[in-house]
């Protein structure tokens, strides 16, 4: 039965994943980031359930604790860029480079 | 090696009474030198007087051990004085120690002696020199390292003073060193003693090595246990320390420049003490060149070269120091000679090193009193006709120059001849050829000594108009009067009855021929010694002395540049030095710049391309982290697999 757990986190860390890639707006790479995030607490869920061990459950909970920080701190940074700029794509936000 | 047993040298004793008080004789001129160097402007006025009295201090504490030691038994008169142990690292020691026996103590007396009369002297000679003061405290720096060098019973120590008489000689040199020339000879003499002196230290680290010990006592007790190539390797290296030191061939290019310096210099020491050092090195180091034959008639060619060659340029000069500085050279070639010759001619060696150092300091010092008094002009073609106006100079320079030519009964004919008969008295071919030289030496001698005194004191006055020659000071002359008297006397009192080699035979042996006064080869001497008078008087008093150099045949021109020394040193030396550095320069801009710069420009020129990946679009950067991570994650699970 924890098989399909197991694909459905894999379909939903690809949806995150294409998404990181292929979109434009920070704020929807960074939920599609979320999505992978949950995708791999999923798998750890799985995997616990499966060997009948809680290691998996207690990293999930570090994901989320870590998760939840980055959130606060990406937010704040994605809510300064757009004031400066007037916009939340990241292919504005260019000027470190070669 | 019964000889070497019976040699007290190798046993010397602990010094007692005033003798373990011969560390002042190098404390008060190092004292002296201390206060004028550190002591600076303020003792400008009464600085002069000081280096004199500390210089005639040495001499009194010399003549103390020296009447002490007359009272001791003629084999027991070596001692030794324990001042502290300097070096000791692992089986390595080395103390500072000074030996007392009749060889050291003739040197002492002739370096305090003659070096306090010198003294006196420069107090006229540069009175009207602003830095006076510093000149005197070099003297008395000069002659404590040369007392340590001749007073060491080890070959650390004596290299102290070696190194230290180097470093006077240098200073004095370029004394006046706002003068280029001053600065360049100065330069010279220091890097060309430099070559000897690098053969000294590789001597004394292959004693080290060979016999675990440096002292005079260990290395000549042992020296006869070494093996053949061993001891000839040492004697050899020990020629070279001494071909530098004493200017003998092929080391010989730096004396002539010397007399850059103030003259009280060139008599105190590039004539009288220093550059005899060399001399002392081997006699000190007989037993060493005893064992070798190959060292000795090594020595023996080099003194017989450069006798030939230092007269051959003395007669060219028109320079009188530099014709005196020619002759230097020579007499020191007599010297290496005699000591080449071993047992027969120790004692002759030093004995003419004592009286040159009488005679050839008093003509040095005259060649000063004379420049003096024609406005520091050295040029012989100006001078002519200054016996009327300096009657004194004129009587103890005439005195020198009889005693150098050899003229019977002065210092120089018991000396030289006794020389010329060892090298006749050693046999051979080889001794026939060495005193046919050493012969025909004595004949150049007396040709280019009248020369000097004929250019000088005698003929039509060529002086220039401003030019009005005087006598000089009583404090110049009266050192002059006694310096005239050491060259009539010194030689008979020294060699008459063999009064000094008695003295020496302790250190050094005994001849195994006892010396006769007149040989058949005296005659010879004599003969040769007036023809050289006679052409000298042809030529430079028969005939008018023009006062500009006449162009010179070939051999004339060739004497006048040393023949050709500094040319040779050029080319041989010099030249491909200078190839050398430049090939180097190339090599290093070319090939080792070349490597680091193309490295360089290999990584900022890909780095500069590589850059460009970084094209500020974080989606680019999210891609690249996925293939990475893909890369990651296939690897491990190919590795798993």
């Amino acid at each position: 039965m924890t098989g399909h757990y197991l694909v459905l986190s894999a379909i939903l860390f690809t949806i995150g994943g294409v998404g990181v890639l292929i979109r434009r707006n920070a704020i929807v790479i960074f939920m599609c980031v979320e999505l992978m995030l949950n995708a791999t607490n999923l798998a750890f869920v799985s995997f616990s359930r499966m060997h009948g061990t809680l290691d998996g459950q207690i990293i999930a909970f570090f994901v989320m604790v870590v998760a939840a920080a980055e959130v606060v701190v990406g937010l704040a940074i994605i809510m300064a860029i757009f004031r400066s700029r007037k916009s939340s794509s990241v292919d504005d936000a260019n000027l470190l480079k070669y | 090696m019964t000889t070497l047993l019976a040699d007290p040298q190798l046993h010397a004793q602990a010094a007692q009474g005033v003798q373990s008080a011969a560390w002042l004789l190098i404390a008060f001129p190092l004292a002296g030198a201390a206060i004028l160097l550190l002591g600076g402007r303020r003792t400008d006025k009464w600085g002069h007087l000081l280096g004199v009295a500390m210089s005639l201090a040495s001499f009194v504490v010399g003549v103390a051990v020296f009447v002490s030691m007359l009272g001791q038994p003629g084999t027991g008169r070596s001692r030794v004085v324990h001042l502290y142990q300097w070096v000791s690292v692992g089986s390595f020691k080395a103390d500072m120690n000074l030996l007392i026996d009749p060889l050291s103590i003739s040197f002492v007396l002739l370096i305090t002696g003659v070096g306090s009369l010198i003294h006196i002297y420069s107090i006229g000679y540069m009175s009207h020199d602003p830095d006076r003061r510093r000149f005197f405290a070099y003297l008395n720096l000069f002659v404590a390292a040369m007392l340590l060098l001749v007073l060491a019973d080890n070959y650390l120590s004596l290299y102290v003073g070696w190194e230290g008489v180097g470093l006077a000689s240098y200073l004095l040199i370029g004394f006046w060193q706002h003068k280029p020339s001053a600065a360049a000879a100065a330069k010279k003499a220091f890097i060309v003693n430099r070559v000897g002196d690098f053969g000294l230290s590789v001597a004394i680290m292959l004693m080290f090595a060979t016999f675990g010990s440096v002292s005079f006592q260990d290395v000549f007790g042992h020296a006869s246990q070494a093996s053949h190539g061993t001891i000839t390797a040492i004697g050899l290296l020990l020629l070279l320390g001494a071909c530098g030191k004493s200017a003998q061939l092929p080391l010989q290019s730096w004396l002539l420049d010397a007399m850059e310096g103030p003259t009280p210099v060139s008599a105190l020491i590039h004539a009288a003490t220093m550059v005899t050092a060399g001399v002392y090195l081997v006699v000190r180091s007989h037993a060493i060149f005893e064992l070798s034959p190959e060292a000795r008639l090594l020595v023996m060619i080099v003194g017989a070269a450069t006798l030939i060659a230092g007269a051959i340029i003395g007669c060219a000069k028109d320079d009188i120091k530099k014709a005196l500085a020619g002759s230097t050279m020579s007499q020191i070639g007599y010297m290496m000679l005699a000591a080449g010759i071993g047992k027969a001619g120790y004692v002759f060696a030093i004995a003419h090193l004592i009286a040159h150092g009488f005679f050839k300091a008093g003509l040095f010092l005259g060649a000063g009193s004379i420049m003096h008094g024609m406005n520091d002009d050295v040029d012989m073609r100006k001078f002519g006709g200054l016996r009327k106006v300096m009657p004194i100079t004129f009587a103890t320079f005439g005195l020198g120059y009889l005693a150098i030519i050899g003229f019977p009964g002065l210092s120089g004919w018991w000396t030289k001849d006794g020389i010329i008969d060892a090298a006749f008295e050693k046999g051979g071919t080889s001794g026939q050829i060495l005193g046919w030289t050493a012969l025909i030496g004595a004949g150049i001698t007396a040709y280019y000594m009248s020369r000097v005194m004929f250019m000088t004191f005698f003929g039509e006055r060529r002086w220039d108009e401003d030019v009005h020659p005087h006598e000089s000071p009583q404090v110049m002359t009266i050192p002059l009067i006694l310096l005239a008297l050491g060259s009539i006397a010194a030689g008979a009192f020294l060699i008459a009855g063999d009064r000094f080699a008695n003295f020496l035979a302790p250190v050094i042996g005994a001849p195994q021929v006892a010396h006769k006064l007149i040989t058949p080869y005296t005659g010879v001497v004599f003969v040769l010694m007036v023809a050289g008078v006679a052409i000298a008087y042809v030529q430079y008093l028969r005939r008018p002395v023009p006062r500009t150099a006449p162009a010179g045949s070939f051999p004339v021109v060739a004497a006048r540049k040393d023949l050709y020394g500094d040319a040779l040193n050029e080319s041989l030396l010099m030249r491909p030095g200078q190839w050398l550095t430049r090939l180097t320069v190339y090599f290093d801009s070319r090939t080792v710049d070349g490597l680091v710069n193309g490295v360089a420009a290999f990584v900022g020129g890909t780095s500069g391309r590589v850059r460009r990946l970084q094209t500020g679009y974080v989606r680019s950067y999210a891609l690249s982290m996925f293939f990475g991570a893909a890369l990651i994650v296939g690897a491990l699970l190919l590795v798993r697999l």
